[in-house]
């Protein structure tokens, strides 16, 4: 796609979408998600759609589609799709076009396929209703498009359920589903944000591969500037339902015009520096950690020097909030030791004392599920204050205000509920109640990932700043390659339950690598352009070099 | 076949469960005060009769001896004499279930349609005239009990326009017309009963699927409104229904007994109340057990269904 020389046939207009405005139905009023805007695509080409979470980018590409969902509604402008105008056509008309022409990939896989159907039949339901193929060769077809999308066990995976595949497959296997009826328009909805990096770039260079060879035109909507780099031709930004800049890849990467743009670009540069610390607060012996009977930690040892942070980093399945949960004691471990500042702590959360509860604080990924949305920030922030100090009435409003100021947030928020508090508010909110404890180790679990990125940078940055001022560790476990470098002294590599190395942060992301290492790494997606490209070169050589040798 | 052995398992468990329930059923009624004896020859039986009538019926020996005895009989297909009327109690059971399983049948073949056509289209209709009109339906026949029910039935159809007959009086030398007539307002008033709890459960479990993101990527794959209905929120909806329909079918027990009172209708349900109201031993203990192995039996069933509607069970 980047590599547009190739291309045949991008000239002719496919989709033209004119002063589109679309308003949203919330707090018992219309407000306007997307304010008039425009949007042009010509065939076999690929749009990428940026913007923070509300910026209306997900909106905009239903709406090429001619769909708006429940509780929102299309007020003004026209959406024209290969010379049909996609606003004034009968509900089956566009059903009609749906399963022929435009097809839409989603975020979540795993929530978007029928649980109670096999694969395959949902990979081949839309072709199957145009009656243009029968049944036998759609199946044929869709087991070679699994091959193309490198499947395995490609033949058989699409007669397993969707939950007996996992989500990097499910990914590939919707793309599949899309690519059936051989439609002229594709819309990819953030279709890798809920991947680990390892996985994203099989799933990137998948739908990349599939795009170019069926010569389809894409609507790829992310939030993640490198991965869009990768895939779009064009891009657009967006913000508050309006457009901010449009240009070629290049351009926009080399040379972005707008602001607003420049900010979402320095968002990965975040660095900071490293520090060494002689003195360990918290150190893991030979843990072992089993759920059942699946084994999950295998002979973990770990050190966490004092007053410093340490990521954790990993791809999914890698023991990494099991080894939050065992320092913790939710799950105490089968054996090994647990020492803190040299004494050695119960493995088991009954068995702690109040002492040892406090010193040890945790915050978690999902800013909205670890707050009680019934109690006003002060109840939450107030509890353990409560709990831990016994502080009451005016002595405990009155911390609860300081540690609102420390969170950088004013008395305003007090009597606020967490349902009127932004995603970043919440999280700080959760930051304050770690806090409250007075804690000297807080376990920070995904605490970005459910964020945009502006305000990723902007939690981070304040997590930097109550370390130097309150002398804090942090355990940042993460599988984002990008908040390592932002925020990390040492960092801990695990892969399948096992440490695969430790170090400063920059012997570990300096080379050379062990294997994993590498592999994790060099999946991060870069700004340029041919990082994909690059990578898959890369690796393929490598493969080459390595059955040769054999 | 990869959920046999967890079918196998639930089979077994429902032996289990209906062995304890024959224990239990034996037990308690062996507690009763009095005997057997006492109980046929009434008060003006002479203590050498008594025991001579024990001696017959082998009430002497120890009770879990008998217990063994009745449960290896009962394998065998014996259930022992009725008291009242001394005939052999399978001979008496066979036609009266016989007819129960008919009426249970007519009923059971009315409450799926009943309950599925109605729900769907609630949800296909959600908030609309025809999904209120029918909500408050339900729930009006949700509050009647079905004494009430079957007695409108029986004043409207009966007394206001005589279509029916009053009492549904059928037996071996009834042709099809007078089974049809005797068991129109029978099964029409069970499946009513029956059938308004599931609707309202499919309906709210259909609603809820239908919000579901994988119902959204149907939608946009352009499938017709019917085919997400039916084919992609259906089969997800179901199984919360299919334990209201095993709570159902346990209610037909139940229910037959009023029903069949009300209609008169010569069947299980009937038998039951005579042999309580006739102390008959034996044929309580024998109408119980049948009653309780319905229930256990349509239980496995929902089990069983319930594995083969998720896939996700199977592979446990």
């Amino acid at each position: 796609m980047t590599n547009t020389f190739y291309k045949k046939n991008q000239s002719e207009l496919l989709l033209e979408m004119k002063d589109i405005q679309i308003d949203g139905f919330a707090d018992n009023r219309w407000h306007k998600i997307i304010k008039g805007m425009n949007l042009k695509l010509n065939k076999g080409e690929v749009l990428g759609l940026i913007g923070e979470s509300g910026a209306g980018k997900s909106t905009m590409g239903k709406a090429a589609m001619g769909y708006t969902q429940p509780g929102c509604k299309l007020v003004g402008g026209s959406i024209s799709f290969d010379g049909i105008d996609l606003i004034n056509i009968s509900d089956q008309e566009k059903r009609n076009i749906w399963s022929t022409k435009i097809a839409y990939v989603a975020q979540s896989a795993a929530a978007s396929f029928n649980p109670a159907h096999k694969l395959i039949f949902q990979t081949i339901e839309a072709a199957k209703k145009s009656k243009i193929n029968n049944e036998k060769f759609l199946i044929k077809d869709a087991i070679q498009l699994y091959k193309n999308l490198q499947l395995p066990d490609s033949e058989t995976i699409g007669y397993r359920y969707p939950h007996q595949v996992s989500g990097g497959q499910l990914q590939r296997i919707m793309t599949a589903m899309a690519i059936s009826p051989r439609p002229e328009l594709i819309i990819f909805d953030e279709p890798t944000t809920a991947l680990d990096v390892t996985t994203q770039v099989e799933v990137l260079a998948a739908i990349r591969d599939i795009v170019d060879e069926f010569n389809t035109a894409a609507i790829y909507i992310t939030h993640d500037l490198a991965v869009v780099a990768q895939m779009a031709d064009r891009i657009k930004v967006l913000q508050y339902g309006e457009e901010v800049e449009e240009a070629e890849t290049r351009n926009m990467l080399s040379n972005p015009k707008e602001k607003y743009t420049k900010s979402l670009w320095s968002v990965r540069s975040l660095t900071k520096p490293e520090e060494k610390s002689l003195d360990t607060i918290l150190s893991l012996e030979n843990v072992n950690a089993s759920y059942g009977k699946s084994k999950v930690l295998f002979n973990v040892s770990v050190k966490i020097p004092k007053g410093k942070t340490v990521a954790i980093v990993g791809e999914s399945g890698s023991g990494k909030t099991t080894l939050a949960k065992v320092i913790t004691g939710l799950l105490p471990q089968t054996d090994g030791n647990i020492n803190y500042n040299g004494k050695t702590l119960p493995s088991r959360l009954e068995k702690r004392n109040k002492e040892q509860l406090r010193k040890i604080q945790m915050i978690f990924q999902m800013p909205d599920t670890a707050i009680n949305p019934r109690q006003t920030v002060e109840e939450i922030i107030g509890r353990p204050i409560e709990f831990y100090h016994g502080l009451k009435k005016d002595e405990r409003k009155s911390r609860v205000i300081e540690l609102l100021k420390m969170i950088e947030l004013d008395e305003n928020y007090l009597y606020r509920f967490p349902l009127e508090l932004s995603g970043g508010q919440k999280q700080r909110v959760c930051i304050a109640r770690a806090l409250a404890a007075n804690p000297e180790l807080i376990i920070c679990d995904e605490v970005t990932s459910a964020l945009d990125q502006i305000v990723q940078e902007e939690i981070l940055k304040l997590l930097q700043k109550l370390q130097k001022e309150l002398g804090v560790t942090y355990i940042f476990i993460t599988h984002d390659i990008a908040t390592v470098k932002a925020i990390s002294d040492e960092i801990v590599v695990m892969y399948k339950g096992k440490v695969v190395e430790q170090g400063m942060k920059s012997e570990i992301l300096n080379p050379p690598f062990p294997e994993y290492t590498n592999l994790l790494l060099s999946s991060v997606p870069e700004m340029d352009p041919n990082w994909l490209t690059d990578l898959l070169n890369k690796r393929n050589n490598l493969k080459y070099k390595k059955e040769i040798n054999q | 076949m990869v959920y046999l052995p967890l079918i196998l398992k639930r089979i077994f468990s429902a032996l289990i469960t209906l062995l304890i329930v024959s224990a239990l059923i034996y037990g308690f009624l062996e507690m009763l005060p009095g005997d057997v004896a006492t109980r046929m020859l009434g008060r003006t039986a002479t203590p050498e009769t008594l025991a001579n009538l024990r001696e017959q019926l082998g009430l002497n020996e120890p009770a879990l001896k008998r217990y063994f005895l009745w449960l290896f009989n009962i394998f065998q297909g014996d259930f022992g004499t009725a008291l009242t009327s001394k005939r052999p109690i399978t001979e008496i059971l066979a036609p009266k279930i016989f007819n129960t399983l008919i009426l249970s049948g007519c009923a059971f073949i009315l409450y799926l349609p009943l309950s599925f056509i109605t729900a769907l289209l609630q949800a296909y209709y959600k908030n609309k005239n025809i999904d209120i009109s029918l909500s408050i339906i339900t729930l009006i026949i949700l509050s009647l009990p079905d004494f009430i029910i079957g007695t409108i039935m029986i004043i409207v159809f009966v007394v206001v326009f005589p279509i029916f007959p009053a009492i549904s009086l059928v037996g071996e030398y009834s042709d099809f017309s007078e089974w049809f007539m005797a068991l129109v307002m029978p099964s029409i008033t069970l499946a009513l009963v029956m059938s308004v709890y599931a609707v309202r459960m499919l309906r709210d479990n259909l609603i809820e699927v239908l919000d579901s993101e994988y119902i959204f990527m149907a939608k946009l794959k352009g499938l017709s409104k019917s085919t997400v209905l039916i084919k992609h929120a259906l089969p997800n909806a179901i199984i919360p229904t299919l334990n209201i329909t095993a709570l159902n079918l346990g209610f037909l027990i139940g229910g037959v007994v009023i029903v069949e009172k009300i209609f008169t209708f010569p069947g299980f349900g009937n038998l039951l109340i005579d042999s309580i109201k006739f102390r008959d031993l034996p044929l309580v203990e024998a109408t119980i057990l049948i009653a309780a192995s319905f229930y256990i039996f349509a239980n496995l069933l929902t089990d069983i269904l319930s594995i083969i509607f998720n896939p996700k069970l199977r592979k446990q």
